[in-house]
């Protein structure tokens, strides 16, 4: 039989405030255990919640991205369930009225296909603190310092049909976020977080077939392989007379298996009532316009404008715009390179790219500005120095040895196109290499091209690599013949 | 020096009568003296008393007094203290030292007064006795085999017995009204989100609301322009300027409309109240009133409405004394779950697990639409009754409680008739309107309380009434005796 999967993702994304989604407290990643949570954090009694005014901006920013229906009214309500890490015996999150509701985004897949995936809804909450296994011998310690981070979830449709399609919509999400500079997206530090919700079911057949919930999925692989071993092992378990349970399953990447965590019958009853310590969100019509009108432009039409304004590949503009800081630093250098963008594409994809990779930094933090960046690439341009020049001048830049015009400067770097010049250089090259130059001639023409590599290799090292390349060749050609 | 109320304590304390170290030393003496007989106080603060007396003095000798600085008063041990213990009558709390100050405490630290202690009360606030507390029963002042009412009995019982010149309360269902009923002296419940709820340990955070127990409605007042106002820390406190709610106590009541809901009257009600309500009305009747009958036509749904949206709340705030962070943790336990179990069941007295069980029960799946989200149809029902009375009425007058002080142990194992006690205040924090109960005469030597029920934020107008009445009248200055 040919079977259909379904999947469904739940996004929780840490959106990245100053402080707590109801405190005064900080949300900076990494501090010693428990040194932020303040008393509302620690849940004390007789303290009160008051919403962070930045955190409904942010979701208001996250629904207009994704064209959704901001509620005029939400409303905050008490998750009820008791676990160590959770302080107040209850997570303040939004049930029956979440601030944003339907939306929608458009997914491109490895065959150039597009698709829309849809956004049921979008809501505030407070993520819980972390229970800590090691270092407490038989006990378990609990760190609240992440205790009320602000957390937007995000709950799509069930309109994924492969690990490809959920990994796609992963990552639109994921660049959205970042877009909008809500989160940042650390996966490894748990601040954009992923559960997936996966059934199959006999191909052609309306009705859904029963869902597994995956969790400890923190990491584009991860959930690649945990929705591929877990489409697998539903078609097994139905292809062998048996039914998919309804649990939630709990992913090892070390063994690449999910495992039962807990069924349907141990699930709490979460008792979600509105939390009378808050007054519901109420946001109108202007309110929304004005965050729409500071919306960024979105990676997707970036990447259009990019194909269109600056003349780049599909593939080209898909890159540099994955990631808004490395498409804005990609624009500044441009500009400073009047407008040259094929040439400030490869240098920003190339060299760039493998020096902040390997020294494992953001584009933020570049060692080179944009705007040296762009200023060597005018160099390049109007022939001050050649691209294996510019490889020299770059390496110096990322020193800290100035801007390319001060180290063509200091260095001596500058081209020789003085075409008197150039001719000594190619004469004395010829003359002192009487049997290259017979075995040129004699050569068939579709050979020549090769040989001529020869004589252009021993000018550019006399020249330490200033001779202007075009021009050493041209008269080469003219001089051998 | 007792017998003086607040603000003749305030000209006496200006006019270098006594310095507030006196004061202070004086009342401190007392509670110890009476504190046995009563059992008002879990836990009285001599030194720390002392302390906020003399830089009382400082500040009266600086010319920098307010209206209370120097003057001493009473907590109810809901009332989070900073650096001392913090019970709210329970031995889920009894080891907890609060880290900080409720904003009612800083407000009145700032304003100078002097924390006499923190007052027995039901447990969590939960009951109409002050019976339920961990550190025992508290007694009535009129009669030590009765009760003074709840929860915030301890407060009514010290001012009654005149312990403290003035205590704070909290009224979720009637804990200020009716134990200033049950004692002879003056309680205000203010509209919600007048006082700050920030530190005021919940029990059921959509009706709680803190307010003044004294011996007057002109102190009342003044405590009042000490608590009120809005609170950034509490986002159910209303953002509405605070007035002085002194200016208006003298103003004739001449064409005041007062409301007599035909639902409160006749029924159950015992006649030695009723007459003396109507004893009350009359006085008022002879100040300028005019008096109208008015229907609340769903006030006997605000029991079964109360019951189920207070519980279901407290279920919820109560679920952070879990025994992990702080208060009562059962020994060795042996896993979570055990010492979850063992800590709740060891920490929480009977009827704080009745009701967290309850309001479990009414939220749980299944359950929720038949009970929560009818009780808030109810709530609605019963709020747009008030409204609409009261676009007829300036007030509505009643009776507090539908009987006097009962004896100890009366009601104790049964819930049902001591829940239907709460028949005349409950409905009013429902409501979330203010409520004033001031004495209005006696029934069976116990004192008897009229409630004054008023339009959202009409406290001015609610003591204006009170305090006329009060000039008038002198049952607000009888004593009970060996208090006197």
């Amino acid at each position: 039989m040919e079977w259909e999967t379904v999947i469904g993702l739940e996004i929780h994304a840490q959106l990245a405030t100053k402080s707590k989604i109801f405190s005064g407290a900080s949300t900076t990643y990494g501090a010693e255990a428990n040194t932020q949570a303040c008393a509302v954090d620690l849940g004390l009694p007789g303290v009160l919640p008051v919403i962070n005014q930045q955190a409904i901006e942010m979701a208001i920013k996250f629904g207009t991205a994704v064209n959704a229906h901001i509620a005029d009214k939400s409303v905050f309500a008490r998750k009820n369930y008791f676990y160590p890490d959770l302080p107040k015996g209850y997570q303040i999150s939004q049930f029956e009225l979440p601030i944003v509701g339907h939306g929608e985004i458009e997914i491109q897949l490895t065959d150039g296909s597009k698709k829309i995936i849809g956004i049921t809804r979008a809501h505030l909450e407070e993520d819980a603190g972390k229970s800590v296994h090691d270092g407490f011998f038989d006990n378990t310690g609990v760190d609240l310092n992440r205790a009320g981070t602000p957390l937007i979830e995000i709950v799509s449709e069930p309109d994924m049909r492969s690990s490809e399609e959920a990994i796609a919509y992963l990552k639109k999400i994921h660049s959205i976020v970042r877009y909008l500079k809500i989160c940042d997206g650390n996966m490894q530090e748990g601040s954009f977080r992923c559960d997936a919700n996966v059934s199959v079911r006999p191909k052609g057949q309306d009705e859904l077939g029963t869902r597994t919930e995956l969790k400890n999925l923190n990491s584009f692989k991860y959930i690649e392989q945990a929705i591929e071993f877990e489409i697998e092992r539903q078609i097994e378990v139905i292809e062998s007379g048996g039914k998919v349970v309804q649990e939630t399953r709990l992913y090892d990447p070390n063994k690449n298996e999910t495992r039962t965590m807990r069924s349907k019958e141990e699930a709490n009853d979460y008792r979600y009532f509105p939390d009378p310590d808050l007054l519901p969100v109420c946001i109108d019509q202007e309110t929304i316009e004005a965050i729409r009108k500071e919306l960024p432009e979105l990676p997707e039409a970036k990447r259009d404008r990019f194909i269109k304004e600056f003349g780049l590949s599909e593939y080209d503009s898909d890159v540099l715009t994955s990631n808004r800081d490395q498409a804005e630093y990609f624009e500044s250098v441009v500009n400073a390179a009047n407008g040259e963008a094929k040439l400030s594409a490869n240098w920003v994809m190339g060299e760039l790219s493998a020096v902040l990779n390997k020294s494992n930094i953001d584009i933020t933090q570049s060692p080179v500005s944009a705007e040296m960046l762009g200023g060597m690439i005018k160099r390049i341009k109007d022939n001050t120095i050649s691209g294996n020049i510019a490889k020299q001048v770059f390496e110096a830049m990322c020193n800290g040895e100035g801007s390319a015009d001060e180290i063509i400067d200091n260095q001596g770097l500058k081209q020789v196109t003085d075409p008197g010049a150039i001719e000594k250089l190619v004469d004395d090259v010829i003359d002192a290499n009487p049997d290259q130059v017979k075995q040129y001639q004699q050569a068939p023409a579709e050979k020549q091209g090769k040989l001529i590599g020869f004589f252009v290799g021993q000018i550019m090292k006399k020249s330490q690599g200033k001779a202007n390349p075009q021009q050493v060749n041209e008269l080469l050609q003219e001089k051998l013949k | 020096m007792h017998k003086k109320t607040i603000k003749e304590l305030s000209s006496a304390l200006q006019n270098k009568e006594f310095s507030s170290e006196e004061l202070v030393s004086f009342y401190l003496h007392r509670c110890e003296l009476h504190n046995a007989d009563l059992n008002c106080f879990i836990s009285l603060m001599p030194e720390t008393a002392i302390k906020q007396a003399k830089s009382a003095d400082k500040k009266i000798q600086n010319g920098n007094a307010t209206p209370l600085t120097g003057i001493p008063l009473a907590h109810k041990d809901i009332f989070c203290t900073n650096g001392t213990k913090t019970t709210c009558g329970s031995k889920m709390l009894d080891n907890f030292i609060a880290p900080y100050d409720a904003t009612v405490v800083t407000r009145l630290n700032k304003a100078g007064m002097v924390t006499l202690g923190k007052t027995n009360m039901d447990e969590f606030a939960m009951g109409s006795t002050s019976e339920t507390s961990f550190y025992g029963a508290v007694k009535n002042p009129w009669d030590i085999d009765r009760v003074p009412g709840g929860s915030s009995g301890g407060s009514a019982a010290a001012v009654a017995a005149k312990l403290a010149p003035v205590a704070t309360g909290t009224d979720t269902g009637g804990s200020i009204r009716q134990p200033a009923s049950l004692c002879g002296i003056t309680g205000l419940k203010p509209t919600y989100g007048r006082v700050s709820r920030y530190g005021m340990i919940a029990y059921a955070s959509s009706l709680d609301q803190g307010g003044p127990i004294t011996q007057t409605a002109e102190d009342a007042a003044i405590m009042l322009n000490a608590m009120a106002g809005f609170d950034e820390r509490d986002s159910t406190s209303a953002e509405k300027a605070v007035e002085d709610y002194t200016k208006n106590l003298n103003e004739s009541l001449d064409g005041l409309t007062i409301g007599l809901p035909k639902q409160y009257f006749g029924g159950q009600l015992d006649a030695s109240i009723e007459s003396v309500i109507q004893a009350g009305v009359k006085e008022l009747e002879n100040l300028g009133a005019h008096v109208k009958e008015i229907e609340l036509p769903n006030s006997e749904l605000s029991i079964p409405a109360y019951y189920v949206i207070a519980l279901a709340e407290c279920s919820s705030n109560l679920a952070r004394f879990d025994g992990v962070r702080f208060g009562h943790r059962c020994d060795d336990p042996k896993d979570l779950t055990d010492l979850y179990l063992r800590s709740r069941a060891e920490g929480f007295g009977k009827e704080v697990k009745r009701r967290i069980i309850t309001g479990t029960y009414v939220l749980s799946a299944g359950y929720y639409d038949a009970y929560y989200l009818k009780a808030q149809k109810l709530r609605r029902l019963i709020r747009d009754d008030f409204r609409k009375a009261l676009e007829d009425v300036d007030v509505i007058i009643g009776p507090t409680a539908p009987q006097v002080a009962f004896k100890l142990n009366e009601f104790i194992d049964d819930p049902i008739s001591m829940y239907l006690s709460d028949i005349y205040t409950v409905s009013v924090n429902l409501a979330g309107l203010p409520a004033i109960s001031v004495p209005a005469g006696f029934a069976n030597e116990l004192p008897v309380g009229m409630q004054i029920i008023g339009n959202y934020f009409a406290e001015s107008r609610l003591l204006n009434i009170a305090h006329r009445f009060q000039q008038a009248t002198d049952w607000h200055q009888r004593s009970p005796e060996g208090f006197e």
